[in-house]
């Protein structure tokens, strides 16, 4: 068995009475690909949040291999391992396409002001470097995103290419896991589709190991090893695509119950 | 900015309309607006203190400038309308001249009743500005029914000179313009122009220059009609080679670019060096003011314009630069020094200047960075105002000289040989090149480097920076050192090249007027900073350095706040932008004109492949929103 990458025991955050998670447990093993559904509202983001540190826990904790991720900023997190995706994208939109790949590998470089004023051999090697890796991870989504587009504000993209160059941003952090916040939402089923390969391919062939909130099912059901149902703050089912779609409980929480028996 | 609206004057596809189809609430507006201006500019007294500097002598003095502008300006702004490419658009006829006329005129009838009521009313009691004098100027020394008739035919004929701008061809246009600014650029520059030309006393540059100007100030009326035919003739005829020469420049790609760049700049650099021994001490010390603000601008925009911090105690910085050289070299120090406490030579004590800075760049910083806008802004405000108070403390008075400041600063000592000092301004100025040049290396190194990427996404978006694994307390840290040295150089040349330096030196104003000029010459662009220190403190002057304009003086802060307001509705980019600040400012435009030129990116893969028949295109769209 593959070792255990992130636990989370015991994980609870109110807002202001609101109980946005409540006693949450969550794992992640090594090459897994793991996936949060749930309806809206049922606490998916701010999990996530919390996990990349820009929310602080009321209870519980989060232990990324062997280490408590408790009380770091949100940069000491990515630069442990853990990079993200925003659900309302949100990339440096005035920003180059290949300048918001190279900023996100800040946490994995290390030239400073004399660097940059001395031209150091150091310095040049590592902008070259940077650069490299950056049009790496640009071209793990074929020509779309590399070429004349390089050197374009990251606004002319289309929707669907925006997600596509998040996806690269937290690609190019050189992670251990991808948080995808909704990957596919707004991409048309074909486009889906191909997304949905990649994302297997993120472990095949990068070695990401991936937790993923998503609302389109047949992007679940085709990626996900595991399937962690979220209600209320609450995990009301976990288990294979196959068990927790034919759980009562979840099919009461994305349908609501039959009126007969609330009755 | 915006491709769609750059076509000048697009062909008219409807009729002019008819004389009487007015927009008659506007041209009122208009006319109202003008009178209010008119007689404001008036109150201020600014055309009785700018009357002393001629134009055209003797007929024309900038004191009469500063109002007649304003009816021409306003005549000519009345019936502008934007242009849409592809949209119809009327022909410009009487209509437009009638408009501009009438504003001219109500504004007129606005200075006539000031003559009136001047005449009999002494409204000196409320507003201390007015002066008799005004009364004479107003009316040409020539009795009130004379002035209170004459300014409605004037604002009438300065109305329709505005609106029938409309009516003529660009070309016409073009010449007009180029032929009026060149007159008004020689006019002002004169101090320049006679002290270059004294330079340069051996082409026969003063005989050409005696010819120009009239010996007490302003230009002779021979030589403003010629400068006027020049400048006519530079717009008619010559500039089809400089748009051509532009262009091929423009069209220059690669390494052909870069190796232009390369000796566009060395041409600068080289007429930075050679050009002050050409010129006489007033202009070099002007030059050296503007170069001490280049510095100063050069190291806010670092902290404004990369990282996106509104430091408004910038002036902190330049104070703790000016004190620690000053107290360290002067020759005369504060009683609570011990004794055995050497006097430095200004280059080493410039190493303690750094230090100093630094620390004082993090100290400040520590917790003002983790606020962020208003709150930040306000915080760095009262940050500046305790390094000044704190100068002029009692507590401090031991070391800093309190309200007396330091004196008796020797200079900078160059190897023994020589020491730079404010009675050297040609010396002063090539220090002040030299650590300019440095700052500028710094800018354009650090804009182009990991940090500078860094500060980029923080300005962007701070939280999404943070998450993407940049540590943004460390790098908004940097960039506020960085930010504080460069000013700290500049205090130090400043307490070498005065001598002395007082707590009044570094009062609030100067952190606002370094902001003005980062943000007036286009913040986050090195060119821009040094155009806008250029033109704010080299032609309208510093919080206390005199500018070519010195007769402005009074009203400096009247016009940088009215420029400053100006720009922010016009131009927030600021007169030589930074690309990516002006895409920040106008995004919606900037998309539009990348769809208009198809880079917009329509792409998904359904368009690619319309095979798909369930293909719903749910994202995508051609305009993001």
């Amino acid at each position: 068995m593959s070792p255990r990458l992130l636990t989370i025991n015991k994980l609870s955050v109110t807002f202001g009475g609101l109980h946005a998670l409540k006693d949450l447990d969550f794992h992640v093993d090594e090459g897994e690909i793991v996936s949060v559904i749930g309806p809206n509202g049922a606490g998916k983001t701010t999990f996530f949040n919390m996990v990349s540190g820009m929310v602080t826990p009321s209870a519980g904790e989060i232990i990324f291999k062997g280490e408590s991720l408790l009380g770091l900023d949100p940069n000491q997190v990515t630069a442990a391992g853990i990079a993200r995706t925003f659900q309302n994208v949100r990339l440096f939109a005035n920003m180059t396409i290949l300048e918001n790949v190279m900023v996100a590998q800040h946490c994995r470089t290390r030239q400073g002001i004399w660097g940059a004023l001395l031209q150091t051999r150091s310095f040049k090697r590592e902008e070259q470097e940077i650069r490299e890796h950056g049009e790496k991870v640009l071209s793990f989504f074929g020509s779309r995103l590399v070429g004349y587009r390089l050197d374009q504000p990251a606004a002319v993209l289309s929707y669907a290419n925006r997600r596509r160059l998040e996806i690269a941003r937290a690609m190019a952090t050189k992670p251990t896991i991808i948080l995808l916040d909704e990957p596919v939402a707004g991409m048309n089923p074909k486009e889906s589709a191909a997304l949905t390969g990649l994302i297997g391919e993120l472990r095949s062939d990068w070695g990401f190991t991936i937790v993923m909130i998503e609302h389109d099912m047949s992007v679940v059901r085709d990626v996900s090893d595991r399937v962690v149902v979220l209600d209320h703050g609450e995990t009301i089912a976990h288990g294979s695509y196959e068990e927790v779609s034919t759980n009562p409980d979840v099919i009461e929480a994305y349908l609501g119950r039959p009126a007969k028996e609330s009755a | 900015m915006s491709a769609a609206f750059t076509e000048p004057h697009p062909p008219a596809d409807l009729a002019a309309r008819r004389v009487t189809d007015q927009d008659w609430r506007r041209v009122l507006n208009f006319g109202l607006l003008l009178a209010m201006v008119l007689v404001f500019v008036a109150l201020t007294n600014m055309p009785v203190k700018l009357d002393r500097r001629m134009l055209i002598e003797p007929v024309f003095s900038m004191g009469y400038l500063s109002l007649l502008w304003l009816p021409a300006a306003l005549g000519l702004l009345v019936s502008r309308q934007p242009v849409l490419a592809g949209m119809p658009s009327y022909a410009k006829g009487p209509r437009e001249v009638l408009a501009g006329a009438l504003v001219g005129l109500i504004g007129g009838a606005g200075l006539s009743v000031l003559t009136v009521l001047l005449d009999n009313f002494d409204i000196r009691d409320p507003l201390v500005n007015w002066s008799p004098q005004l009364l004479d100027l107003l009316s040409f020394q020539r009795g009130t029914t004379f002035g209170a008739g004459v300014w409605l035919p004037i604002g009438l004929a300065l109305g329709a000179l505005g609106g029938s701008a409309h009516v003529l061809s660009v070309t016409a246009r073009r010449v007009l313009g180029w032929a009026f600014f060149t007159v008004v650029a020689f006019a002002v520059f004169e101090t320049v122009i006679i002290d270059l030309s004294e330079g340069f006393a051996w082409l026969g540059a003063e005989r050409l220059v005696d010819e120009l100007y009239f010996i007490r100030g302003g230009l002779t009326v021979h030589g403003a009609a010629a400068l006027a035919v020049v400048g006519g003739l530079f717009a008619a005829f010559g500039r089809g080679p400089a748009r051509r020469a532009k262009e091929n420049f423009q069209a220059l790609e690669g390494p052909s670019r870069t190796r232009a760049n390369a000796v566009g700049l060395l041409v600068c650099a080289a007429a930075l060096v050679v050009l002050p021994l050409f010129l006489g001490g007033i202009t070099n010390e002007l030059l050296a003011n503007v170069g001490l603000f280049v510095l100063l601008a050069l190291g806010l925009n670092i902290v404004v314009g990369l990282a996106g911090i509104l430091d408004l105690g910038y002036v902190a910085f330049f104070a703790i630069g000016g004190y620690t050289a000053g107290i360290l070299t002067t020759t005369n120090r504060g009683e609570s020094w011990p004794d055995w406490m050497p006097e430095f030579y200004w280059g080493t004590a410039l190493i303690f200047v750094v230090i100093l800075a630094a620390l004082a760049g993090l100290f400040i910083g520590a917790p003002v960075i983790r606020m962020r806008g208003d709150y930040l802004a306000i915080v760095t405000l009262g940050f500046g105002e305790i390094i000044r108070l704190l100068f002029l403390s009692d507590w401090l008075g031991g070391y800093t000289g309190a309200a007396q400041g330091v004196t008796n600063i020797p200079g900078v000592q160059v190897f023994g040989l020589a020491t730079v000092k404010g009675t050297d301004p040609r010396a002063v100025f090539y220090l002040v090149l030299f650590f300019c040049a440095v700052a500028i290396y710094v800018s354009w190194r650090l804009e182009r480097s990991r940090l500078g990427r860094a500060w980029m996404a923080i300005r962007e978006d701070e939280s999404v920076a943070e998450a993407m694994g940049i540590n943004t307390v460390n790098a908004k840290l940097m960039a506020f050192v960085v930010g504080a040295v460069l000013a700290s150089f500049s205090g130090a040349i400043l307490a070498a090249k005065v001598g002395s330096v007082f707590p009044n030196s570094f009062i609030i104003l100067v952190s606002i007027v370094i902001l003005v000029v980062v943000i007036v010459g286009g913040m986050g662009n090195i060119v821009g900073v040094i155009v806008g220190s250029v033109v704010l403190i080299g032609i309208l002057g510093g919080p206390r350095q005199p500018g070519l304009l010195q007769e402005f003086s009074e009203y400096k802060l009247l016009i940088y706040g009215v420029l400053l307001v100006w720009m922010m509705l016009k131009r927030p980019e600021g007169l030589v932008p930074n690309v990516r600040r002006t895409r920040e400012l106008h995004q919606a435009e900037y998309l539009q004109d990348a769809w208009l030129r198809g880079e917009i990116d329509t792409e998904t893969d359904s368009h690619a492949d319309d095979t798909d028949p369930g293909g719903v295109n749910t994202g995508g769209g051609v305009l993001p929103a």
